[in-house]
């Protein structure tokens, strides 16, 4: 018998994890034991101070990590180094941003989400509870759960606690996506599609973890890592291992072909918790990739490489070539989001100090332009009866989603639609925004890694990709808004530009349908205005200036082994 | 004058600041302001020449580097040799004009004056980043500019022009963004090439590199294929008829006077001395290429029924004259070709200028819809006649000389090229007297007699362009001096030897 010898831990370099996760906990008693009233003031402070504190939490750490690279926690369970900690900050202020829009009652008085989940769609009580104008509060505690699985996926160390994050990150994300206050049969076919399809995959990655397990007896990154420079008998357990695990993961970042559920919840879930599952699971998924691919399998970079390729190149064509033909907004992003994570993939499998820098700095602008344009789809919406709001006869609907509804934006709401038209353009990669510094980082990251056909794929997909943002910005900048007298006239309006675009003659179709629906932009609280402008300042000052956040991150773009 | 004065950032920065302010003052002063500000870059254009050491045209002056992205290895870097700076210079001239042209009338300007002033502020928006381009000499910082400038010539396409202007935009857009994005490929490759750190992107760290000889060939054409998109040359010329049908005569101005200037300007500054081997290797099949360009361009623009398409025909005739004497690689030719440049953009201008008013006169675009013009608006008709003339290079006017040494250049070097080429300028002799007889001779029309002659804001507009014209047809000197010398630094980076032309002086006269 030895003797039971406490573990020292390092509490400090857990301080971010342990600030959101604690304010997770201390959220579930507030709704418990606070009155309704002032409840949701509580938990909006709550949340918000928790992902300050964790970003403060960072900042605090960061020198530490920058001379030394970082510290071994928990007895190498949680590995706290320079890209833990870029990705926490990153993590932990997109889901601030997200918070802030997610917050936002806007004038209607309601958020984004059901006034019962519970109840069944369409039933008389769902009625009462809408009409007693009952909100709920539970979805800032499980964001900070959802952030605070982020937050430690991409420090995990070894593959059990991966699946640990990987599990706290989503299934607070599931119940979330089911939660829509509008079209809930949508949103609940979403979440369970979402659901079933995220257990299907975590089964993979837990049966890739038994069997890496089994070749290399351990389940630490390093250990396994050691394991695999020796020549066993074993390869085949390894590599199918690997392979199931890396599927894990690509489920989570939605790469083909495991990306079939991304437009599916993109469109179902709460559109403030599409901005947020977009950016930061995207995040936290991507990092926990990034230091698989380079600290566990760097012995495996051959045969896994095909794999790789394969599914960077289809992930790529695949998710531009189906956003052509979307009509749906929240699909064109979910789609426009599958061919972003191709990109992200050719960074990491530049397998180069550049690509860990250039993963890191385009999970960052990427996320802060997606957070921002789904804040701006959520606040605009359709609007039945009279197109004046102030004589009551009118009532805001559910957000305009469809793309033909986003026309002539640009000229009823210019700088709505100019702040979306940067997201755009930074998604597309055009100079001086963002996306271009990321999409270059990425590019050359590659490139110098000798993967120079997966950059001009990449390139060529960015080229199409192009054509369905600029179509958005066609459709908001250079067609005649739909009129306020109820006739179709964006229909009318659609019928030239079918000319040039492939926009399906269904749009006009639908716009006729709902031909006393307009469309109009929503006012705000405040929060989300705040969030949209953080976002677009992001975009440019990121774009214009690059040079501070890419040393900054250069500076500890180190994984621990 | 102190040489130390960063003029080039000061030419930059003016036209934004203008952009901005057009944004903040009221609807009224935004024609004033707009003309102010580009008159003022005008008059710091012309500082900057005086700043200029025109003896030693062949170096890069008035250079100014700052460091962007360390991490990228990108730097802020400008300076201009003589092609640069003459670039610049007509650029600067030739924003003014468009904005005066812009006054009152051009498509659907005349909606409201709101729609003017954004106008105005893309036009100097474009202005900016048209002069940083001209000026870059930083490979990256030259390609981020190719990019950008892009985004308001889409607006300035997609918001002000005629009825299919969307899908004319969209078209500009793709076509000009692959370009650059396939590019953008060898941009990267060619950085890791060089000697990298952080100024790795500079154009003087990247030049005179030893490539490997099939990845210079790769890079070449990627390159290449983009600046040829942006000239426009055959067969990646499609989109320009298209966006100058479609744009305000003002934007077709500067989008192919000015605008596609910087393909040709990238592969004389870029493409030539950064893969030398490559472009001697590529000459032969560019020289087809070009002479191609300009027998086709000239054979469309007779069967265009529509002027504005008619004057973008034309350009891609004269492009390729460009194209033709960059690649010819004799001094005489490539001198030539930047001279060129220059007077391609003011002829252009002042066709698109006049024909942009006739237009909005007539509100029809077809030349069948004019006829016996002449004696209604005599003003309009000479101007439009001299304009014509210039494109077909009538000797006393500057297009002539130009051409002539482009001519005779390649003669020198490249006879059959040369030799067919000069069926070039003989169509050019039909599709513009022609036009102007179907427009402007012949009975009077009833349903045009009202049409008023050109006013004094218009006569102010097509002047400076035709005097400068007729100014460098007689005295061709100064400007020669500016694009004589970077022409034999040119040669000397690709490695030829110089080719005398005086061999090919009788061909090129009896046109």
């Amino acid at each position: 018998m030895t003797e039971f010898v406490a573990p020292t831990v390092d509490w400090a370099a857990l301080s971010p994890v342990i600030i959101v996760l604690l304010a997770a906990v201390v959220g579930v008693l507030v709704e418990a034991f606070v009155p309704a009233r002032p409840r949701r003031t509580v938990q909006l402070t709550l949340a918000v101070a928790a992902l300050a504190g964790a970003i403060i939490a960072v900042a605090a750490l960061w020198s530490g990590v920058e001379e030394t690279g970082g510290t071994v926690v928990l007895g190498g369970s949680l590995l706290v180094d320079g890209p833990t900690l870029v990705l926490q900050a990153t993590i932990a202020l997109l889901a601030l941003i997200s918070l802030m829009i997610i917050a936002d009652r806007t004038e209607t008085g309601e958020d984004a989400f059901a006034p019962n989940a519970a109840a069944v769609p369409g039933s008389d009580y769902e009625e009462l509870a809408r009409r007693k104008g009952v909100q709920q509060t539970e979805i800032y505690p499980l964001v900070l759960f959802a952030t605070g699985g982020m937050l430690i996926f991409p420090a995990t160390g070894d593959l059990l606690t991966l699946f640990v994050a990987l599990e706290v990150l989503s299934l607070p994300l599931y119940l979330l996506t089911g939660m829509a206050r509008r079209r809930r049969l949508l949103s609940q076919e979403a979440s369970m599609k979402y659901f079933l399809l995220g257990a299907f995959s975590s089964a993979l990655l837990l049966f890739g973890i038994a069997l890496v397990y089994g070749y290399s007896g351990s389940l630490r990154y390093s250990e396994i890592s050691e394991a695999t420079q020796i020549p066993g008998g074993l390869d085949s357990l390894l590599l199918v291992g690997s392979v199931l695990i890396l599927s894990g993961l690509l489920f989570k970042v939605g790469a083909v072909p495991f990306h079939t559920w991304t437009p599916d919840v993109y469109q179902g879930a709460p559109t403030p918790i599409t901005g947020f599952m977009a950016a930061c699971t995207k995040a936290a998924a991507f990092g926990a990739l990034l230091r698989i691919v380079y600290t566990m399998l760097p012995g495996l970079a051959w045969d896994l490489g095909v794999l790789l390729w394969t599914v960077a190149i289809l992930t790529m064509v695949v998710g531009t070539v189906a956003a052509l033909v979307q009509t749906d907004m929240k699909r064109v992003l979910g789609y426009s989001s599958i061919a972003h994570a191709g990109f992200i993939l050719t960074g990491i499998i530049a397998l180069n100090e550049a690509g860990i820098v250039a993963v890191l700095f385009y999970l960052l602008v990427y996320g802060a332009a997606t957070v921002g344009a789904f804040g701006i789809v959520w606040l605009v919406r359709e609007r039945a009866g009279g197109h004046d709001g102030a004589d009551g006869t009118s009532s805001i609907l559910g957000e305009a989603t469809h793309l033909s509804q986003w026309a002539g934006l640009g000229r009823t709401h210019p700088l709505l639609a100019l702040t979306f038209g940067l997201f755009l353009l930074s998604f597309a990669g055009i100079p001086l925004t963002a996306g271009f510094a990321g999409k270059f980082s990425v590019f050359s990251a590659a490139v110098e890694g000798g993967a120079w056909p997966l950059a001009l794929i990449g390139v060529l997909a960015s080229s199409v990709a192009v054509f369905f943002y600029v179509r958005i910005i066609v459709l908001m900048f250079f067609t005649e808004p739909a009129g306020a007298d109820g006739e179709p006239t964006a229909a009318a309006a659609l019928a030239p530009s079918a000319e040039g675009f492939a926009l399906a003659g269904d749009a006009a179709v639908a716009v006729q349908a709902r031909s006393t629906v307009t469309t109009t932009v929503i006012g705000t609280e405040g929060f989300a205005v705040v969030a949209i402008a953080a976002c677009a300042l992001v975009t440019v000052v990121l774009g214009v200036f690059p040079s501070p956040v890419l040393d900054l991150i250069a500076s500890v773009a180190t994984f621990l082994p | 004058m102190s040489s130390s004065f960063p003029w080039l950032t000061a030419l930059i920065v003016v036209p934004l600041l203008g952009a901005v302010a057009l944004w903040v003052v009221p609807a009224g002063r935004a024609r004033a302001v707009a003309l102010g500000v580009s008159l003022l870059e005008l008059v710091l254009g012309i500082a900057a020449l005086t700043a200029f050491d025109v003896a030693d045209a062949g170096a890069v002056q008035l250079l100014e580097v700052h460091g962007w992205i360390p991490a990228f290895g990108v730097s802020y870097a400008v300076g201009v040799d003589g092609v640069g700076l003459i670039l610049v210079l007509m650029s600067v001239l030739i924003v003014p004009v468009v904005v005066l042209a812009a006054w009152r009338e051009q498509g659907s300007l005349t909606v409201a004056s709101d729609q003017l002033r954004r106008y105005l502020a893309l036009v100097l928006l474009l202005e900016a980043f048209i002069v940083a381009v001209f000026a870059a000499r930083d490979v990256f910082f030259f390609y981020v500019l190719f990019e950008a400038m892009l985004i308001p010539v889409y607006f300035m396409i997609g918001l002000f022009g005629g009825a299919q202007r969307r899908y004319a935009a969209v078209k500009f857009l793709l076509y000009s963004l692959t370009g650059g994005l396939i590019m953008l490929v060898a941009v990267i490759a060619l950085y890791l090439q060089g000697p990298g750190g952080p100024q790795g992107f500079l154009t003087e760290n990247l030049t005179g590199l030893t490539l490997d000889p099939t990845a210079e060939k790769l890079m070449f054409c990627a390159f290449f294929l983009a600046f040829a998109i942006k000239a426009p040359m055959f067969p990646v010329h499609t989109w320009l008829p298209d966006a100058a049908q479609q744009a305000p005569a003002g934007t077709s101005t500067l989008l192919v006077g000015v605008l596609d200037k910087v393909g040709t300007f990238g592969m004389l500054t870029l493409c030539l001395p950064l893969f030398p081997n490559a472009s001697r290797w590529a000459a032969p099949v560019v020289i087809v290429l070009a002479v191609v360009s300009i027998l086709y361009g000239a054979l469309l623009a007779i069967g265009q029924k529509d002027l504005m398409r008619l004057i973008a025909y034309t350009s891609v005739s004269h492009f390729g004259f460009i194209v033709l004497g960059i690649f010819a690689f004799t001094s005489t030719s490539v001198a030539g070709s930047s001279f060129y440049m220059v007077n391609h953009g003011l002829s252009t201008a002042a066709l698109f200028l006049i024909a942009g008013f006739l237009v909005a006169r007539r509100g029809s675009q077809q030349i069948a819809d004019f006829g016996g013009l002449q004696k209604i608006v005599p003003v309009l008709a000479g101007t439009f006649l001299v304009a014509g003339l210039s494109a077909l290079s009538l000797p006393g006017l500057s297009t002539f000389i130009s051409e002539f040494l482009v001519i005779v250049g390649t003669f020198a070097r490249h006879p059959a090229a040369a030799v067919v080429s000069t069926l070039g300028v003989v169509l050019a002799a039909i599709y513009v007297l022609w036009t102007y007889q179907r427009m402007f001779t012949g009975p009077e029309r009833p349903e045009l007699a009202g049409m008023v002659d050109a006013g004094t804001r218009e006569r102010w507009v097509v002047a400076p362009l035709l005097a400068l014209m007729i100014v460098f047809g007689f005295v061709p000197g100064p400007a020669l001096d500016l694009v004589r010398p970077p022409a034999s630094v040119t040669l000397e980076q690709v490695g030829v030897q110089d080719v005398p032309a005086n061999a090919g002086s009788e061909e090129g006269s009896d046109q």
